[in-house]
């Protein structure tokens, strides 16, 4: 197995590391003659590990790369640079056909169940397929009975196999969403904000799901989502991303308990409380301004432009994400 | 002080090719001056049609008001002209959309959209008009205002599209504007910023403001009163704080209990509300929330039950409502 030699993290306890991680994509100018005019920093070197049988929470606002980060891990979308080290194999250097035996173990929960269940197939053809592509005949038996298995795991009733995704209500289609993933029995998902498309009343039954089914299989997660009350519930562990970069992983309580990092005390207040007295008493830290484009990122700190105890050296010098308190990592030099 | 706003039995249904939808069957509620009132309820329970039927702006031929009264400012909306009901919409009677892109006109500017609203609705020169938008930018807290005056929709993010939206809605001086999920599209610290943002506003002018929403969290810090839909109907109403410390109907505890709370300590397991969502095709006999509600008695199966008296400025429409806070503390 490819070992790199500068492991410092113990690969016996982690299913999968990355190490330095950057996804640009380019921006094209002209219509015929095209010519790259810049880069977006869609993931900016960024360095976290995965723990067997844990969940990694990560949050963050729309567009800064977590969902991009997912795909990476997945070479779903091939890394600018850096490794994505699964049980100790680097993916991100690995050719297609190599990797093809690798993605029964790696799968996805999409975000929308709308768009990610192809309409013209029925639910049987849709759970099934993955276990015709692998040519996994499961114990020999019948596509029909591994299906009907998948249905009832993800509390789904068998009969449904013969219905059409529109058939089906939103949660029930990400219910399928999450059968289809566990169809070739993967030792790590990624849920990519699995239940934010969905109906409050509904979100409670998939994140229990999640969890029945984590417990059952000994899954590993990566649990991406913007919503803080829900990744606290969920996760172990959470990483928290500002355009393109890391600036805080801890333990969840660690992280609830002593936010370090004055956007992750920002994203923690702006959560609303279904409570009118609890809200009424809350200080909430308003941030100012929009997250920057990543094109054009800010100089020296990313943050340094909404932060409100931002210093002068903050838009000179690039934080460095180092241990504040134990196991609990920051980057920023006023913490 | 009479209500701004009162909706009484408006039933507003939608004829599909599988039949008729009883997107809103028989819901009164009312909107004092200056007043904040959360509808909350999940997609497809006609929270947005009942808006919409505010505005009687019901998307034909499917849908159409089939019964009830809106009186607003003393007049019944339903029965006026079409002519009249012009001068009322966006001038009187403003309106927030969840999707600030696919809201706003992608060919005109946003000055241009600004100025739009307010010569339709008042006799001012083009001079006079730019310079209220100007005004209307910098209220809603759009850096660089004569700059952005000029430019067009793609060229403003996600929160400063719906900032943009606000500043139509107030640019002709409502007395009420209906916000349907206003924030749903966009991201946590924005969210935030632009819901502290309408508040300061609407407190200012003492404008009346209905918040439509699936997210009850998001509504209590802000709402005065709460109704909660369910199926075409209201099955719940209270003062804002009364709801969220003593609800009264399943669906509501239901849906306050279900979501994982940053305050508490974190539950082993999350309390959902177990089933799905109603189908409007085919509601159940007696109470739509039935086949998911744990409290059910009999009684439940056959008649649907009333929205009736609960408490103190309370409403409920569920049989079991007056025993649901003992039974609630039994089961947990």
């Amino acid at each position: 197995m490819a070992q790199t030699q500068n492991s410092t993290l113990n690969t016996q306890n982690s299913i999968l590391e990355v190490r330095g991680l950057k996804k640009y994509f380019p921006i094209y100018s002209g219509l015929f003659a095209q010519r790259v005019e810049g880069w977006v920093r869609a993931v900016d070197d960024i360095s976290f590990s995965i723990r067997r049988g844990e969940t990694l929470g990560l949050v963050g606002e729309s567009g800064c790369g977590k969902t991009t980060t997912g795909r990476c891990i997945l070479q779903l979308d091939r890394p600018t640079a850096g490794e994505v080290l699964f049980e100790g194999q680097n993916l991100a250097r690995m050719a297609d056909a190599a990797l093809r035996p690798l993605r029964r173990q790696m799968q996805i929960v999409f975000q929308d169940p709308y768009s990610s269940l192809n309409p013209r197939m029925t639910i049987g053809q849709i759970l099934s397929e993955p276990i015709r592509v692998h040519r996994i005949s499961p114990d020999g038996r019948r596509y029909e009975d591994r299906v009907a298995e998948l249905l009832s795991v993800v509390g789904l009733n068998p009969l449904m196999a013969g219905r059409y995704p529109h058939e089906l209500s939103g949660g029930q289609r990400q219910r399928v969403g999450i059968a289809r993933a566990l169809a070739l029995e993967p030792k790590f998902i990624v849920c990519d904000e699995p239940i934010s498309a969905l109906d409050v009343s509904i979100q409670a039954q998939i994140l229990n799901l999640l969890e029945e089914l984590q417990e059952r299989f000994g899954l590993t997660y990566l649990f991406i989502a913007h919503d803080l009350s829900v990744v606290r519930h969920i996760s172990d562990r959470i990483v928290v991303m500002y355009l393109g970069k890391v600036v805080e992983i801890a333990d969840r309580q660690e992280l609830y308990e002593n936010p370090l990092h004055p956007y992750t005390k920002a994203l923690l207040s702006a959560v609303p409380i279904p409570d009118p007295l609890v809200e009424a008493k809350r200080e909430r830290v308003v941030l100012g301004g929009e997250v920057p484009s990543p094109l054009n990122p800010p100089h020296g700190c990313i943050f340094h432009s909404r932060c409100p105890i931002a210093v002068e050296e903050c838009s000179q010098r690039v934080p460095e994400i180092r241990e504040v308190r134990p196991n609990h990592r920051a980057a920023c030099i006023r913490v | 002080m009479a209500d701004l706003l009162e909706v009484r039995d408006l039933r507003t249904y939608l004829h599909t090719s599988h039949g008729v939808v009883k997107a809103v069957d028989g819901v009164s509620y009312s909107v004092a001056p200056g007043q904040t009132v959360a509808l909350v309820g999940e997609s497809g329970c006609g929270k947005t049609m009942s808006a919409l039927s505010i505005m009687r702006l019901v998307p034909k031929p499917q849908g159409s008001i089939v019964g009830g009264e809106i009186i607003f400012a003393g007049r019944d909306l339903l029965t006026l002209k079409d002519e009249e009901m012009r001068r009322i919409r966006g001038a009187e009677i403003a309106m927030i959309f969840q999707e600030p892109m696919s809201s706003l006109n992608p060919v005109l500017t946003i000055g241009r959209q600004i100025t739009e609203t307010l010569e339709a609705h008042s006799a001012v020169s083009k001079e006079e008009a730019r310079e209220r938008a100007l005004e209307l930018l910098r209220l809603v807290g759009i850096p660089d205002p004569v700059q952005r005056l000029s430019e067009y929709p793609h060229q403003f993010s996600g929160g400063m599209r719906q900032r943009v939206m606000i500043a139509i809605a107030l640019s002709c001086k409502p007395k009420l504007i209906l916000a349907d999920e206003p924030t749903t599209a966009l991201d946590v610290t924005i969210q935030a910023q632009i819901l502290e943002l309408v508040r300061d506003l609407t407190q200012k002018f003492g404008v009346a403001l209905m918040i439509i929403t699936h997210n009850l969290g998001v509504v209590a810090r802000y709402a005065d009163r709460v109704n909660v839909m369910y199926a075409g109907k209201i099955i719940e109403s209270a003062g804002a704080r009364e709801i969220y410390e003593n609800p009264r109907h399943p669906y509501t505890l239901g849906l306050l209990r279900s979501v994982p709370r940053l305050d508490q300590p974190r539950k082993a397991k999350l309390d959902p509300i177990e089933g799905q969502p109603p189908d409007l095709w085919n509601l159940p006999q007696g109470c739509s929330f039935l086949p998911r509600c744990r409290f059910a008695v009999g009684k439940c199966g056959q008649e649907v039950p009333p929205l009736r008296e609960a408490g103190d400025s309370h409403r409920s429409a569920c049989w079991v409502a007056e025993t649901l806070q003992q039974q609630t503390v039994l089961s947990s």
